[in-house]
């Protein structure tokens, strides 16, 4: 079994808006096209009947029912949170899945990996996936050729799903610092763990749709009883703000 | 603990090329990664007007189009019947001497025969001056079919539109309000201004009968009923005028509500009343006696009535003031509470007029008046198909612009914002042209907009000019053509037969035409021996399901491989402060015997000697489509790219420049000319504004107007209905025209609902998802595993009450057909209304999927369902379109849905489907079929480049 780093200096994640994520995907492939690019992702009968490939981000949308308002639906980006405890790395029999010490991010070896699956059992998120193509786990690895990067532009060093996300509701930083952005988002806006009852401390943060409904505005009142006046009546009220 | 090294350093490739995006119509810059020549990455280019950086889904998986399987590799000829998909492969210039044998004779004695109709492309400025050289009437793009009533609605009434006509003042709207907006359109604009008003913490609303993508992340959904949206929006005046929450010096100023309304009985009635000079004029509040429209310092009053005329102003109170359009009158029809659209209303009054901002910037009007600063209302909205698509679709676009006129938001700081060459009012925009003179080109554009019945296009007899009867009585202001009405006219003979249909990226035997069913058994049609529609020649990139229907395959580049220009005379890439236009140029050469469609239509107008594409001695005055991107003028120093013209500093106006292309992809492939700060609203009126454009190219002369309220155009054509003047509709028309060309914005209901009386009570629409674009997501490796299946999605009411279940299927009728499919629950949804995602379904053998995929097996069209037709009125039957403009009326649509018992119908297969289209030779390695009736020369040289698997294929 695999040892965790007994702390990190930096918790490096991500801060997911669900009350601007509108579903739209450019995550899930941008993250697709870069790290297929990167460590291969592959896919299986990519134009046939049941095609398959390995996807580190997801996005599914779930139907909330909502008593006395209309029915709502929410958009929901789904990778690997990062845990602080990480099931998948101690349940890892080889030390191939593993937590960086420095930035807290957790990665598969995959030199080390011998496929075996457990880490996907162990993580309560489904945010691995076994390549079938190449035998090794696959998960999201924080773009770790990105953000520390040199060979790209300082701007570009962030995650491709945050670089790519058309509605900024994807942020990166450091959650172990209270005065980043992403700390700073996530107190004003009530930033929560994905299912904290699995006890494995998530870097990664959501941030919760804003409440939805009509306005508040006063009702308008009518100028006069047009009933009354007529339209002639209406006008000369009407005109006379001039 | 020993961690193990990780590669943090990777190069992501050797090179980028910028160029733009083409896996939907956003036209986003792109930053192309190549390693080794060939894409190693696609992500968006930080410094593009368009997505500032981001990508879309499909835009990062541009990567997997350019290695699809179903990309066509070298020229066709049909060798079996048309549909079996039998073909060989010919060279290019046999395609070529092919098409020019049809198409000579066709000039030099009848160029009408010969239909040119374009699908999803931004080529329309060279595909239509091609098409006019021609001479022939037949030309439109796909416009009829997606958002005319968009685009005419909004140029007739504001001279813009919604779209890419402009877009709200993301920096500044405090409200935003989305009508109809589907998942697509537009793409990354709407989402990255969506998130700037979220990070502000702006309110967005969506009116839409379907919750989901930006109406699931909007503050306030109304879950409209279909085709109600104009009467919705004629509630919110109502509420609005009652109130008197109306900006009433906007409308004095910046529209024609204080213009008098001719009331004299007689052929001038409801036109406006005019001067001396033939000008309308307003009545001086100063005075009280008539003064010009457009004199400095003059007080147009709004109330006036002079010599028994009224105002506009005056003919809207009436109009909207009544009863019918009270909240408690249109709630039941719209589905949505009295209380509900009181309270919207309120809120569009409390952030127009008591949030209203200034922005401390002074300008000059065109009537010389100077202002201090620029007041703005900060409401904005947006709307898309969902209230185009309707037979009433035109005029509810024009009572959404009336709600924002009224509001005073248009073009003012935290409003609706036009970008160049928007403003133009419709003077500025030509008629259309249509005399055919066999070898001679056409006087002027095709399309255009008509001002009066004498514009419209008609032969001498009455009948019909054009074959889609675009710009006839049955649609007048059909500014973008009748796409889908030109396979059902030509193959009826309606209003005559004609000999070559030549289309360009348009599925029109599958997803591109209503009553796809009936289409194809249109295509395959014989008479006498010959096909009823003779010959088709088409060009596509892929192997789409149009592909066995043609006789001649011209096959396209895949957009990384070609040259485009995105220009102003087309659809650019402007914004609100900067003119814009772009480039695509090949970042990839091509690998197979395909060719950028529009270099092959200057290499046929070369050979057929059309003007403007020869020399004087008949040479080719072009090389490809990047030599008459660089040196075509369409007007003295004004070309399709506007920047580094002349001395390579010129903007706008200037000689061709031979370096302009390596200029613009040096430059990211995109040219942007700012607008100054002075001009950067009131546009229309904006006399720095007018300036600006004028030296921009834009227009030849300034171009003030004002917002029509009051449509005269509109108006000519009822008083032709009424009897008036030489050009009379047939009689089976007039009751139409009178209601539909109601000078004023007006609801009337969907053609559709109709059929709500005859068992169809429940609406159907289609949407497109965010992820893919018409056919070609479903054919990319990676989109199609993200969404490869499609539902009819059932409202709780439906569901429930028929005691459907998870894995159900259900049988969808209307008056037009029958389809069975599966269907899931979807609890965010108007209860009369289902949906699905539209273009999800595919034949079987199309785009080169396996035919055991679940888009050709369980995926469906809801196109099977939609006549073209209207039901037979005393013996016409009338497209079905809108009447205005003959916008293709998808959404009126009504069905009903049973549920399907298993025993009664096997899971896994939609009803109807089709025998399997076979396999085209493409690039993926369709299998060559020889007809047995004609060998090509170069088979078996064609053979051994077709098998050869295409690099990167995985």
């Amino acid at each position: 079994m695999t040892a965790l780093p007994h702390s990190t200096a930096k918790k490096l994640g991500l801060v997911i808006d669900l009350d601007t994520c509108v579903g739209c995907q450019a995550c899930v492939t941008a993250c697709k096209g870069w790290n297929d690019a990167g460590i291969g992702l592959s896919d299986q009968d990519p134009y046939g009947a049941d095609p398959s490939g390995t996807f580190l981000n997801r996005v599914h949308s779930y139907q909330v029912t909502v008593p006395d308002a209309p029915a709502q639906v929410v958009t929901f980006p789904r990778s690997c949170l990062h845990c602080d405890d990480a099931p998948c790395v101690t349940v890892c029999p080889t030390g191939a899945s593993y937590k960086r010490a420095e930035d807290g991010i957790v990665l598969v070896n995959e030199d080390a990996c011998i496929g075996c699956g457990l880490c996907a059992w162990a993580c309560p998120y489904g945010a691995r996936e076994m390549d079938a193509a190449q035998g090794v786990m696959k998960k999201c690895t924080l773009c770790v050729d990105r953000i520390y990067n040199e060979t790209l532009p300082e701007e570009d060093r962030e995650p491709a799903c945050v670089r790519t996300c058309p509605t900024n509701a994807r942020h990166f930083g450091d959650l172990a610092d209270p005065d980043s952005k992403v700390s700073q988002l996530v107190a004003a806006r009530g930033g929560y763990d994905l299912m904290p009852d699995m006890g494995t401390k998530p870097t990664n943060k959501y941030l919760p749709p804003r409440a939805k409904g009509p306005g508040t505005a006063s009702p308008l009142a009518p100028l006069l009883d047009i009933k009354a006046t007529g339209i002639a009546g209406w006008l000369d009220r009407m005109l006379g703000k001039i | 603990m020993n961690q193990p090294r990780v590669e943090t350093q990777r190069e992501v490739g050797d090179e980028v090329r910028q160029t733009t995006c083409y896996m939907c119509a956003c036209r986003c810059g792109i930053n192309v990664h190549m390693k080794s020549g060939k894409v190693a990455y696609i992500e968006g280019n930080r410094d593009h007007p368009i997505n500032k950086g981001v990508l879309c889904a499909k835009g990062a998986s541009g990567i997997m189009q350019v290695t699809a399987p179903s990309r066509l590799s070298a020229p066709l000829r049909r060798v079996g019947p048309r549909g079996s998909g039998a073909f060989e492969v010919i060279s290019w210039e046999e395609a070529l001497s092919t098409a020019v044998s049809w198409m000579k004779p066709l000039r030099e004695t009848a160029p009408e025969k010969l239909a040119f109709f374009t699908g999803r492309d931004q080529s329309q400025s060279l595909t239509g001056w091609w098409a006019q050289n021609f001479g022939t009437p037949n030309y439109a793009a796909h416009g009829g079919f997606c958002s005319v009533n968009m685009a005419a609605g909004g140029i007739y009434t504001i001279g813009g539109a919604f779209w890419e006509f402009g877009q709200p003042d993301w920096e500044r709207t405090k409200l935003f309000v989305m009508f109809g907006v589907a998942e697509d359109h537009d793409s990354n604009p709407i989402k990255i201004g969506i998130g700037k008003l979220k990070a502000r913490g702006a309110r967005v609303i969506s009116v839409n009968p379907v919750r989901t993508g930006y109406s699931a992340v909007a503050d306030d959904w109304i879950g409209i009923t279909p085709g109600t949206d104009g009467l919705l929006i004629l509630s919110l005046i109502h509420c609005l005028l009652e109130a008197g929450k109306v900006d009433l010096d906007y409308l004095a100023q910046w529209t024609n509500a204080p213009l008098l309304v001719n009331e004299a009985e007689g052929a001038e009635k409801g036109l406006f009343v005019k001067n001396a000079e033939s000008q309308p004029f307003v009545i001086d509040r100063r005075s009280g006696h008539p003064a010009p429209w457009d004199g400095k310092g003059v007080q147009p009053d709004l109330g006036a009535e002079w010599q028994g005329n009224r105002t506009v102003f005056r003919h809207m109170a009436e109009e909207y003031l009544t009863p019918e359009y009270a909240p408690e009158a249109v709630a039941s029809r719209c589905g949505v509470t009295p209380s509900r659209i009181r309270a919207l209303a309120a809120e569009l009054a409390e952030v127009a007029f008591d949030q209203a901002i200034t922005l401390d910037q002074p300008w000059t009007d065109f009537r010389g008046n100077e202002h201090a600063d620029m007041p703005g209302r900060p409401v904005s909205f947006h709307a898309m198909r969902g209230i185009s698509a309707h037979s009433n679709g035109f005029q509810t676009a024009r009572a959404l612009h009336l709600l924002q006129i009224i509001l005073g938001s248009l073009e003012t700081p935290g409003g609706y914002r036009l970008k160049p060459p928007y403003p133009k009012p419709i003077e500025a925009h030509p008629t259309p042209h249509f005399v055919t003179t066999p070898g001679k080109p056409l006087t002027g554009p095709h399309l255009g907009y008509v001002r009066s019945p004498d514009d419209l296009c008609l032969l001498p007899d009455g009948s019909p000019a054009r074959i889609d009867k675009a710009f006839s009585w049955e649609n007048p202001f059909s500014a973008h053509g009748l796409m889908h009405m030109v396979i059902p006219n030509a193959h009826a003979g309606d209003p005559y037969r004609i000999d070559t249909l030549f289309l360009y990226m348009a599925n029109m035997s599958w997803n591109s035409s209503m009553n796809s069913t009936r289409v194809m058994e249109m295509l395959t049609e014989q008479k006498d021996g010959e096909y009823v529609i003779p010959r088709i020649i088409y060009s596509d990139a892929y192997a789409s399901e149009m592909v066995a229907y043609a006789d001649l395959i011209l096959p396209d580049t895949t957009y990384l491989e070609r040259h485009d220009c995105i220009s102003l005379l087309d659809r650019p890439i402007s914004e609100p402060d900067a003119a814009g236009d772009a480039i695509r140029w090949p970042v990839l050469e091509p690998d197979r015997e395909v060719r950028c469609f529009q270099s092959v239509l200057l290499d046929l107008g070369a050979r057929l000697g059309l003007p403007g594409m020869v020399n004087e001695d008949g040479s080719p005055k072009f090389k490809d489509y990047a030599d008459y991107i660089v040196n075509h003028q369409r007007r003295p120093g004004v070309g399709p790219l506007m920047g580094f013209r002349g001395n390579g500093e010129a903007q706008g106006r200037g000689a061709p420049n031979p370096e302009q292309m390596e200029r613009y992809i040096e430059n990211g492939a995109f040219y942007q000319a700012h607008v100054p700060a002075e001009a950067s609203f009131f546009k229309p009126w904006n006399a720095a504004y007018q300036d600006w454009a004028v030296k921009l190219g834009l227009y030849e002369s300034p171009q003030p107007y004002l917002f029509n309220i009051w449509s005269e155009p509109l108006r000519r054509f009822q008083l032709a209905a009424e009897g008036f003047g030489p050009r009379q509709p047939p009689d089976h028309l007039r009751d139409r025209l009178k209601q539909a060309m109601h000078p004023l914005p007006i609801w009337y209901a969907p053609f559709g609902d109709e059929d709500a009386a005859f068992g169809y009570p429940v609406h159907a629409l289609t949407q497109r998802p965010m992820d893919h674009y018409h056919s070609w997501g479903s054919q990319n490796a990676w989109l199609r595993q993200i969404k490869g299946h499609n539902y009819l999605y059932l409202p709780t009411k439906i569901w429930e009450v028929q005691g459907f279940a998870e894995g159900d299927w259900a049988r969808v009728s209307s008056r037009a057909g029958t389809i069975v499919v599966p269907v899931a629950h979807m609890a965010a949804l108007n209860e009369n209304t289902v949906w699905t995602w539209n273009a999800i379904g595919k034949r079987k053998g199309a785009w080169a999927l396996d035919e055991g995929a679940p888009e050709a097996t369980t995926g469906f069209l809801l196109n099977h369902l939609i006549s073209e037709l209207l039901p037979d009125r005393n013996g016409v039957r009338l497209s079905n379109s809108d009447p205005v403009t003959g916008q293709a009326a998808w959404f009126d649509q009504r069905v009903r849905v049973e549920r399907v018992a298993a025993e009664d119908h096997v899971r896994g297969t939609v009803e109807p489907m089709f025998e399997k289209l076979p396999d085209p030779p493409r690039e993926g390695g369709g299998p060559i079929r020889n007809g047995g009736q004609n060998s090509s020369k170069n088979f078996a040289e064609s053979l051994r480049k077709l098998l050869r698997l295409p690099e990167g294929t995985r």
